[in-house]
């Protein structure tokens, strides 16, 4: 058995191959990250963290489920709001990224965030 | 002759294999494709600079994979290929099309359209199942084929099925370190399981082999487990996975990530937006569009073939694929596919009936552990989507007098969120049905509503 790659640390999915690919770079929530070229954004995000995003139901963070474009499950969005499907989505260079939806979009209610706060048990 | 419109949805085993059938005929059909390139799921092809070879990617199935890329590509030029696009309606007549990377949309007029939108994963809630790090079987398979990821540094594969044990053993030969695979049905096939899975011997010894491998590499094995919870925080995930083994004892197995599937089902959406009528299948207690043995729906000029029809599997989907294209051949009198039909059907039907015969002895192999969907505690999510839970589900009925699926996924919202049904449906049938005490062919099926997937606001047609 052959032992997993290095990492860049802190991140869910491991890498086990095809790591020779050229760099790509992006900013994820604002901040510089890097991916390989052919990587999906869900790769390039669960290569730097735990979580691809956090449900609007109070339930904690997501980081996708099928990545095959059925559950919908790893929304993010781009500098615009425009939202993008990330494991079906390759990283391109120079892209960026948001993990939390933009305002607009999705107001967190007076009771989703008493739910953040814990103050409403579930 | 006019010529004739053929629409192809899908192009995995089943489309690519419709696809050529209608070139060789002389037809040049539309092929839709949700994917990036061809493949489908099971062939799913790695991103352009990725190094990998067929062997390394497909294993036993690498000749066949090859042999379906390399014949796409040689079609490329005879079809209208259009990738990245999202099959969203079906109308009579017409199907509706989003190109997603420039959300063009396009409407499509059909004399013959032929769907073979394949499967997803059939999913049974756990509590627990809606942390981060858990992922379906199909997406730990994804994330190593096409991405050479795991989903983790320690993972756990759960469920039933052949995938279980493909994608665990995938998992260790790529050098991922498998915690444990556990699953629900029991270790030995009843007899009618096993009748049915020697209508394919050499699949079936190497199914027995890859759980050979497993134990080789000293991964844990358990048959008849009771998954009870996946533990974790809301915040970092999942941090272990809770069974009952068939001993009765409680076991705890640390990861931090989870692999869940029991067997597929099927992608039905288009088949009921084409008004296909559906039958309930009691073996594998899901509702299936109806058929014929050539692929005709119960709908004029619209055929099913691969997965999305009946779960056969990629050998079973490249036969029926073709059937179903040369039916629709056939049916719309095109000279040469009527003697392409005449010359062929007899032997893709046998093939089939093959293929059916082993359909049938996995389904009662790896059973769909309905009665542990029945049972889920009233705070399991059921509704990944909008975390709704098992009591909720419950109330709807109780209170709300929901004795119909769909009434209760208007009360409760299971199988209204963005998944749209896909991965709660099931085990909300169960929970509705056991909470209504009615058999559950009997509460109704999901209905399908167009789009078949969330699309932006934006999209708009133009005539």
């Amino acid at each position: 058995m052959t032992k997993p790659l290095p990492q860049p640390g802190g991140g869910r999915f491991v890498r086990l191959a095809e790591t020779a690919r050229p760099a790509l770079h992006l900013l994820i929530d604002g901040a510089p990250a890097s991916a390989l070229e052919g990587d999906t954004l869900l790769v390039a995000l669960l290569m730097h963290g735990r979580r691809v995003r956090s449900s609007e139901f109070g339930d904690g963070t997501r980081a996708g489920f099928c990545l095959m474009g059925a559950c919908q499950d790893c929304w993010v969005w781009d500098e615009t709001g425009r939202r993008l499907r990330a494991c079906s989505t390759a990283v391109t260079e120079g892209m960026a990224v948001r993990t939390t939806p933009p305002a607009s979009l999705w107001p967190v209610t007076p009771e989703v965030a008493a739910r953040e706060r814990g103050e409403v048990p579930r | 002759m006019t010529p004739r419109r053929v629409v192809v949805v899908g192009a995995g085993p089943a489309g690519v294999r419709a696809a050529q059938a209608l070139v060789e005929a002389g037809v040049r059909p539309v092929v839709i494709d949700e994917g990036r390139r061809d493949g489908g799921q099971i062939y799913r092809r790695q991103p352009e600079g990725f190094t990998r070879t067929h062997a390394m990617l497909y294993g036993s199935e690498a000749a066949k994979a090859q042999a379906l890329h390399s014949d796409f590509d040689a079609l490329r030029a005879q079809i209208d290929y259009r990738s990245e696009t999202l099959a969203w309606n079906v109308t009579p007549g017409q199907l509706h099309t989003l190109h997603a990377p420039s959300g063009e949309t396009a409407t499509l007029d059909f004399d013959a359209l032929v769907v073979c939108a394949g499967a997803t994963d059939r999913l049974m809630p756990v509590p627990g199942w809606n942390r981060a790090g858990c992922y379906s079987l199909g997406a730990a398979q994804i994330a190593l084929k096409a991405q050479a990821c795991a989903i983790g540094s320690r993972v756990v594969f759960m469920g039933s099925g052949p995938l279980l044990y493909l994608v665990a053993a995938q998992y260790v030969k790529a050098g991922a370190r498998v915690e444990a695979v556990l699953d629900t049905s029991s270790a030995v096939p009843t007899p009618a399981a096993l009748r049915g899975l020697l209508n394919r011997p050499r699949l079936l010894l190497r199914g027995l082999a890859l759980k050979a491998s497993l134990r080789l590499a000293g991964v844990t094995l358990l048959n008849a487990v009771v998954p009870l919870r996946i533990e974790g925080t809301a915040d970092a995930g999942v941090s272990s996975v809770v069974i009952r083994d068939s001993a009765g004892a409680e076991r705890r197995f640390g990861c931090d990530a989870v692999g869940m599937g029991w067997h597929l089902r099927a992608e039905t959406q288009l088949a009921d937006l084409a008004r296909c009528e559906f039958d309930f299948e009691p073996l594998s207690r899901q509702w299936l569009p109806r058929i014929d043995d050539c692929g005709r729906s119960s709908t004029a000029g619209v055929y099913l073939a691969g997965d999305g029809a009946r779960i056969l599997g990629a050998d079973g989907a490249e036969a029926a694929g073709r059937l179903a294209a040369l039916a629709a051949l056939h049916d719309m009198k095109h000279e040469r596919g009527r003697a392409m039909f005449a010359a062929e059907h007899a032997g893709l039907r046998r093939t089939l009936a093959t293929m059916n015969g082993f359909r049938e002895g996995l389904a009662q192999a790896f059973p769909w552990p309905h009665a542990h969907a029945a049972a889920l505690p009233n705070d399991a999510v059921v509704c990944r989507c909008e975390a709704v839970t098992a009591g909720e589900l419950r109330r709807s009925v109780r209170e709300l007098g929901s004795q119909e699926l769909n009434r209760a996924k208007a009360f409760s919202r299971v199988g209204m969120g963005r998944c749209q049904g896909r991965y709660c449906g099931h085990a909300a049938a169960e929970i509705v049905a056991a909470t209504a005490s009615i058999p559950v062919e009997k509460i109704g099926r999901l209905r399908s509503q167009a789009p078949v997937k969330p699309l932006m606001m934006s999209a708009q047609e133009h005539d």
